[in-house]
């Protein structure tokens, strides 16, 4: 099977030495597989039944972790679901679901709904996902863009005005804008606006949405004019068919990458995900264990699915909050801060 | 008048007789595009995903490496839901069609009843998800379990296999239902002798395509509250579950080269399934018209 695999992945992005990539891929994963650590399991055989719905963001990251779980605890079922955060709130704060993924803090009204259902809960941060701005490789005047610039093309204002890139700053020439971006139901949309426009929703309406991020890439790849953004891991499965644009959030023009978004230099595009743990389930030794098994792994697994690992001594902190039981959101149901520290939050 | 209309009457058959061969055409092109678009499928899906098709995908459960990820527990929620949906489905629904057709008086009641099923055929399926939702995940607190998502199916398909059902009842000829009393069958053996049997294909057929949407469908599911991540296999119809559509939405959403084949691969095992699935239903359904005839 895995020849198989392999020689699929290789028919489609046309690699000239199919032994070669497979060898790298197999060592590749097996530095992975070595980077697992493994925890300390209480007394007596680990079973059960570990509920984890919400974000379809974050829940590549948990199902990461559930695969790795499963090989040293064969018998704690941990099935993962994508309804999205705001249905994955729904859910957990009746006590249907254990853990709750989500790619932005919890609301005030939520909190409402989870505290008259008497659940409370442990936020913890898994890791990091980059915002990127693309164009056309064609594209030979763009290569980087202030926010201001952004907002002038992306805010409600621009509707049918801002229709030019000689708009967007002197010296650029007079081609079309052809905009493309994630559907307004996402938490990427959402964190977008937020950060860019100002207001979490707003934005011109003159663009092409699609939830499906690949239809993004095809029509940003396939007009030289166009521009638009979704999430880094999408960028990078796509380099070669698309230009990464570096943003300028007031300290000059930084380009997203695990590096920049993880010091925090990549500004303001860049948003941490959460996972919430009801303080019911957390009485659990399988739930305190995979706990435990997550913080431990979440860094080096987040990279695998696409997404940025946050500082280790994030992971000691938020583990430390969930030891000591912490409740409640570091961010008090005022959404996601823009840019935000979460060492200063969580210590 | 009468005079003039037989003048004017030219028997101009051989443009008759082309316009008549220029109708068969039609219907032939209309016959071919129809198996040429299900050809084209067949062979891109299958040169797609034909490659991924093997033991390992069959027998592993999803992973985030894609050479190893396989579609196990998805394809066991797919049978373990089609078994049971369809138990729930096909009693229930030729039990209506049964009564519709043969005992239901010709009133208003009834009248009124048969244009609801008519209508709920039509309504989309996220609103019977929204339905199973509240009642059989909440108010029966069945959780999001196989029984509920299989209760969920049966509700979706009911109409379909009642309207289908009326149909197949409703041709079978009166003459035969005569011909039994005549021999001195009460109604109940009249139904059950002579006119499920003779209508038993129709039936199958009708069945077998609401099952065949029932296991297709992702958005009910969804709404229920299926899974995409589950690496176990469902034991009962207690267990939490997975099924194909879902499995092969999930890949398809997923950045990372390989998850696009991966679900190619799925698409076959899914038609497989259906096809497999459509033999069963024609082999019983030849077995029982050959028994009838």
């Amino acid at each position: 099977m895995l020849g198989a695999g392999a020689a699929g992945v290789l028919a489609a992005c046309g690699e000239p030495d199919p032994a070669t990539q497979e060898v790298e891929k197999i060592a590749a994963k097996e530095v992975v597989a070595a980077n697992i650590v493994t925890v300390a399991a209480p007394a007596g055989p680990m079973t059960g039944m570990i509920l984890a719905d919400g974000s379809s963001t974050v829940g590549p990251v948990t199902q990461a972790v559930a695969e790795e779980f499963r090989s040293q605890f064969p018998d704690v079922r941990v099935p993962v679901g994508v309804s999205g955060s705001g249905a994955g709130f729904k859910k957990f704060c009746v006590g249907e679901t254990d853990i709750s993924n989500a790619s932005r803090p919890i609301k005030a009204s939520e909190i409402e709904t989870c505290q008259s259902n008497g659940i409370e809960f442990v936020e913890v941060p898994v890791a990091f996902d980059g915002l990127a701005v693309l164009a056309n490789p064609a594209n030979d005047f763009v290569d980087c863009l202030t926010v201001d610039e952004l907002r002038k093309i992306w805010e409600p204002a621009a509707e049918d005005t801002v229709t030019s890139w000689a708009q967007v700053r002197d010296g650029f020439p007079d081609e079309p804008l052809i905009l493309y971006g994630p559907g307004v139901d996402s938490g990427t949309y959402d964190y977008f606006t937020d950060a860019v426009v100002g207001e979490e929703g707003a934005s011109r309406g003159d663009f092409t949405p699609s939830e499906d991020d690949n239809v993004l890439v095809q029509g940003i790849a396939g007009d030289r004019s166009a521009t638009g953004f979704f999430g880094l891991a999408y960028y990078a499965a796509n380099k070669d068919k698309l230009k990464l644009v570096s943003v300028d959030g007031g300290d000059g023009c930084v380009a997203p990458s695990p590096e920049t978004v993880n010091t925090g230099a990549y500004q303001p595009l860049s948003r941490p995900l959460f996972i919430y743990i009801s303080v019911p389930a957390a009485e659990r030794p399988e739930v305190q264990t995979f706990i435990e098994f997550y913080m431990k792994n979440a860094g080096a697994l987040a990279g695998d699915v696409g997404y940025v690992e946050l500082p280790p001594n994030i992971y000691d902190l938020a583990l430390a909050r969930f030891n000591n039981r912490v409740t409640g959101s570091i961010f008090e149901g005022e959404g996601a801060k823009v840019g935000v520290s979460l060492e200063d939050l969580l210590s | 008048m009468t005079q003039d209309a037989a003048t004017r009457w030219r028997p101009r058959i051989r443009q008759r007789n082309t316009i008549g061969r220029g109708f068969a055409l039609l219907t032939i092109v209309s016959t071919l595009l129809g198996i040429a678009v299900l050809v084209a499928l067949l062979v891109d899906v299958f040169g797609d995903g034909g490659a991924q098709v093997d033991g390992h995908f069959l027998s592993s459960y999803p992973s985030r490496f894609p050479e190893d990820a396989g579609l196990r527990s998805a394809l066991l929620g797919t049978l373990w839901l089609l078994v049971l949906t369809a138990i729930i489905a096909f009693p229930l629904g030729v039990g209506a069609a049964v009564y519709l057709e043969e005992y239901a008086p010709n009133n208003w009641l009834t009248r009124f009843i048969q244009l609801n099923i008519a209508n709920l055929a039509g309504v989309p399926s996220v609103v019977y998800g929204l339905l199973g939702l509240g009642l059989f995940v909440r108010w029966f607190a069945l959780g999001r379990s196989l029984l509920a998502g299989a209760m969920t199916m049966a509700l979706l398909i009911l109409p379909l296999i009642i309207v289908a059902s009326r149909e197949a009842i409703r041709a079978v000829p009166d003459s035969q239902r005569e011909a039994s009393y005549a021999l001195g069958a009460t109604k109940w053996q009249t139904v059950f002798r002579t006119v499920l049997p003779a209508a038993g294909g129709g039936i199958l057929t009708g069945t077998i395509l609401a099952l065949a949407r029932a296991i297709g469908e992702t958005a009910p599911l969804i709404t229920i509250g299926a899974l995409t991540y589950i690496a176990f296999d469902p034991s009962g119809p207690m267990d939490l579950f997975t099924v194909l559509p879902i499995q092969i939405f999930n890949w398809v959403s997923l950045p990372q080269e390989g998850f696009s084949d991966l679900a190619a691969g799925g698409i076959v095992i899914l038609l497989i399934v259906l096809l497999v699935a459509n033999s069963i239903a024609l082999f019983v359904r030849f077995r029982l018209q050959r028994r009838f005839d």
